[in-house]
């Protein structure tokens, strides 16, 4: 059990204390097998009774025989709302932690760093309330304007849905709870910047902005990606928001690319059905779009890892 | 400048117009307006972002608190359930959603943090070779898994497999493999943190290696570890999608984790969240301000602990 | 090109505490000045005064004057950012910029003022690692991260980084304390280059070195710790090493304190 251990080994305490820590990094393996393994074998069942295309169906029908089901309307409206959410999180999110490094006066800059984390502190299902009856109501304005003069592009073209409800006003909300995901790992690592690096930088004559883009972020650059990664995972997989904000459709509605349109992700889905897994051929086609999403931000996570071990690759 | 020529003085880059311009005089003054300008520029860049960011944060504790303030400061809403109270009528209180969200909250911990801490002492500490990248690659997985997927997971099998019903222990183990990865990974950044020569330090004295770690590298790194746990308590139990799969809400007060119904503050927004009748909008409101001041309250002792507990070296 | 050095009552603080106590001293051009003395004896904190690298430390601030030739660099006028252009420096560690490449590196001071042109860049880099006696050891992987070479190589890298913008002062704070005594030697082989075009302060702990590289040396000295350090006296070289006036030099350099 020891024979990794550099120091101090064939004592008893060692061989306990680190075979404890050896047996949790193995429960945490066995954990994650267990849910991959889960997830498909209750999958997979539903998935051979399906009677439509599963990647590129637009239907949902698990109550009678036969099954058809297929997620394209779930893939579409879940990477939708998460791209919108880190087009306007992931610039905000640097830019709130260049601040709080790099700009805020001493006083301020603990401040500010407590005050972003405290979005975090804020639950999903308050994001939700208040994004659907307080927030949501304001994006009418924005929703008028680009359908109006940008209304021949697809993304944007009109929909009957209330400007509260939609894709759009979705993944501004998501925003809004990725940022401080975002913005609390970019600090860390602009903060580690090495003061070395920024001597460096400003005995050449950079100034502030320079030694930033010289010095502090290239060094936080594989931080940036992680913590961007972090976000849009947090956003794929966000349930209770997106259920409450987001306008369901009824089956058969047609498809749009809009992102004024309702509809439902992976995850507002399967809690919205959530109370009526009662057959397990049923459970089994939610399970099959969980399946998915976990596959998703399991693709994310992976490629973050590489882009982290390429630059760290660099630098060493 | 452009070439650097020792033998002699002159200007190499004189006439060639790409170059940039030679500190003639001595030009202390002299910055190209361009790089000035653009300095500026992300100086006034980086405030508004903060501003902006600071706008959702204010709005909506300011809803929460304009909305359902209110109801936190009847002393009913700390001592009562919502036993028999309906729709229609003013009363009752939350201290049923309250206990039930605090009990799996703190179940949820003692699980998961001794998991979570182990595990990054196995990273940090002993683990070496592939069995220590596989762990550490399958927690970047839980880190990544969206709580509605493991909560499922826990479904199945919980409901599905073992036949069990949905009782709140199950909403317990699904937020433990949420809490988990929080914990290892916060765990592990501070237990990087440590310096070596600590480490070293110990060794060199005869230490064993797991008195190293009790006495030297877990003390040194505990306020850290401290703060990532209350942070991880505070994510989890603020997460409503395990409870609306595993946990449905009741408007009793339960103590049982492992039968009949037990009813969490999400839940309990949850539950009345499409009401427009105003006796239960209140309360959702109210249920949301009681979550968010329970949180800051975590987060704050968090915060606190961490500052006062750090070690004196 | 390369300038005198005037510094007048010159004090620095870091927020209430004054580390350096009013120095006055004239560092002459295309010379080498040597600044030695105990730790903690403020000789660090006096050099990043010259190119207004203290100021960049939060609290920190600067009283008294510098000037280079007739333009003081504290005047309300003068932007820090030309300050340091002008006054090139290489710290203690050395510290390439991790994820540029040695030829990036280089060049990193020229491409901030906006040089874009391929093929000057590049003659920029040969010019200035020929100039650091780098040149041969890397000109076959100047695309290699910077962090790859050895301690020597990477101190050198870090000087013709300094010397590409074409400062007129070149300041080094100990830069041989983390280096082995070869790469020491290396890098005083290239000061004593160096110096027949700038004006160059060293920083150095080592009094062998002192004597070695410079033609002036200044020593400063502090009466307790807690207490700002002063300079104690300032003179040619050898005469600072063979016949001090004041008696505190000569108990510092003979080894009998500090």
């Amino acid at each position: 059990m020891t024979d990794r251990v550099p120091a101090g080994t064939g004592r008893l305490g060692d061989r306990i204390f680190g075979g404890t820590a050896k047996g949790a990094g193995l429960l945490v393996i066995a954990i994650v097998t267990l849910i991959a393994g889960f997830l498909v074998s209750q999958a997979l069942p539903a998935l051979a009774k399906d009677k439509a295309n599963f990647l590129t169906s637009t239907q949902w029908n698990v109550d009678g025989t036969p099954l058809q089901f297929g997620i394209a309307n779930l893939l579409w409206v879940t990477v939708l709302s998460s791209v919108i959410a880190m087009l306007i999180a992931v610039p905000f999110g640097v830019g709130v932690a260049l601040f709080i490094t790099q700009y805020a006066p001493a006083w301020l800059s603990r401040t500010a760093a407590t005050l972003v984390d405290l979005l975090a502190a804020v639950p999903s299902i308050v994001y939700g309330l208040w994004g659907l009856q307080v927030f949501g109501p304001h994006m009418s304005g924005i929703q008028d304007f680009l359908v109006t003069y940008l209304g021949w592009f697809p993304l944007f073209s009109r929909s009957g849905i209330g400007a509260a409800s939609t894709i759009l006003t979705v993944g501004v909300v998501l925003s809004i709870m990725v940022l401080p995901i975002i913005t609390a790992l970019s600090r860390e690592v602009f903060a580690q910047t090495p003061v070395a690096n920024k001597d460096a930088a400003l005995a050449l004559g950079a100034t502030r902005w320079e030694m930033i883009r010289t010095a502090v972020l290239p060094f936080g650059k594989p931080g940036v990606i992680s913590a961007s990664m972090l976000g849009l995972g947090r956003a794929l997989g966000e349930t209770v928001a997106v259920m409450i904000i987001l306008s369901a459709l009824a089956d058969g509605t047609a498809w749009s690319w809009s992102v004024f349109h309702g509809g439902e992700t992976f995850a507002s889905k399967i809690a919205n059905n959530a109370a009526e897994f009662d057959s397990p051929q049923k459970a089994g086609a939610f399970l099959a779009a969980g399946l998915v999403l976990f596959l998703l931000t399991f693709v994310v996570n992976s490629i973050a890892r590489i882009v982290i071990n390429r630059s760290k690759a660099f630098s060493e | 400048m452009t070439t650097i020529d020792l033998a002699s003085d002159a200007r190499p880059n004189a006439g060639r117009p790409d170059a940039p311009g030679p500190n003639l005089g001595l030009g202390l003054e002299h910055r190209s307006r361009g790089r000035a300008v653009r300095n500026q520029l992300a100086r006034i860049v980086m405030w508004t972002a903060f501003a902006i960011a600071m706008v959702p944060l204010a709005w909506i504790l300011w809803s929460v608190i304009s909305k359902g303030g209110a109801m936190l400061l009847d002393s009913h809403w700390w001592t009562n359930s919502q036993r028999g109270i309906t729709n229609r009528v003013v009363g009752g209180g939350a201290v049923h959603a309250i206990q039930g969200t605090l009990m799996q909250g703190l179940v949820t911990a003692v699980i998961a943090v001794p998991i979570g801490v182990m595990t990054a002492i196995y990273l940090v500490e002993y683990g070496r070779g592939r069995l220590a990248t596989a762990v550490s690659f399958m927690v970047d997985i839980l880190t990544g898994i969206p709580s509605i997927v493991a909560a499922l997971f826990i479904y199945a099998l919980w409901v599905t497999t073992f036949g069990f019903q949905r009782v709140a222990f199950a909403v317990v183990l699904a937020l433990v493999l949420l809490m988990i990865p929080v914990v290892v990974r916060s765990t592990e950044e501070m237990l990087k943190l440590v310096p070596n020569e600590l480490r070293e330090g110990a060794f060199a004295l005869g230490v064993p290696r797991w008195k190293t770690v009790v006495r030297v590298v877990l003390p040194t790194a505990f306020s850290g570890i401290i703060t990532g746990v209350l942070l991880g308590l505070a994510r989890v139990m603020g997460e409503t999608a395990p409870l609306l799969i595993l946990g449905p809400y009741t408007k009793n007060i339960a103590t049982n984790l492992f039968g009949g119904l037990m009813p969490t503050l999400p839940t309990m927004i949850n539950q009345d969240r499409t009401e427009v009748l105003q006796p239960a909008v209140d309360r959702v409101w109210g249920a949301a301000a009681t979550l968010i001041l329970l949180i800051l309250i975590l987060n704050l002792a968090g915060r606190l602990i961490a500052h006062f507990g750090r070690p004196k070296t | 090109m390369a300038k005198r050095i005037d510094v007048k009552n010159l004090n620095a603080y870091y927020g209430t505490f004054r580390a350096v106590e009013d120095v006055t001293m004239t560092i002459e051009p295309r010379s080498v000045t040597a600044l030695i003395g105990p730790s903690g004896c403020g000789k660090s904190t006096f050099i990043r005064t010259l190119n207004r690298m203290h100021e960049v430390i939060p609290g920190a601030r600067v009283e008294g004057s510098v000037h280079l030739d007739d333009a003081d660099i504290y005047a309300a006028n003068v932007d820090p950012v030309g300050v340091r252009r002008t006054v090139g420096m290489v710290f203690q560690r050395p510290n390439p910029f991790p994820t540029m490449s040695i030829a990036d590196n280089v060049v990193a001071g020229l491409r901030l003022n906006g040089l874009k042109n391929k093929t000057v860049l590049a003659e920029a880099v040969e010019a200035s690692l020929r100039a650091a006696n780098l040149w041969n050891e890397v000109k076959d992987r100047l695309n290699k991260p910077g962090a790859g070479l050895s301690g020597g190589q990477q101190q050198r890298l870090c000087i013709a980084r300094a010397i590409a913008v074409e400062p007129q002062v070149l300041l080094m704070d100990e830069p041989c304390s983390a280096l082995d005594p070869i790469s020491t030697l290396a890098i005083e082989d290239l000061i004593t280059e160096l110096k027949s075009r700038y004006t160059i302060v060293i920083v150095t702990h080592n009094m062998q070195q002192a004597a070695r590289v410079s033609d002036r040396t200044g020593f400063f000295n502090l009466v307790e710790t807690g207490q700002p350090g002063r300079l104690i006296e300032m003179d040619d070289t050898h005469k600072i090493f063979s016949n001090p006036s004041i008696r505190a030099t000569e108990d510092y350099i003979s080894g009998r304190f500090g």
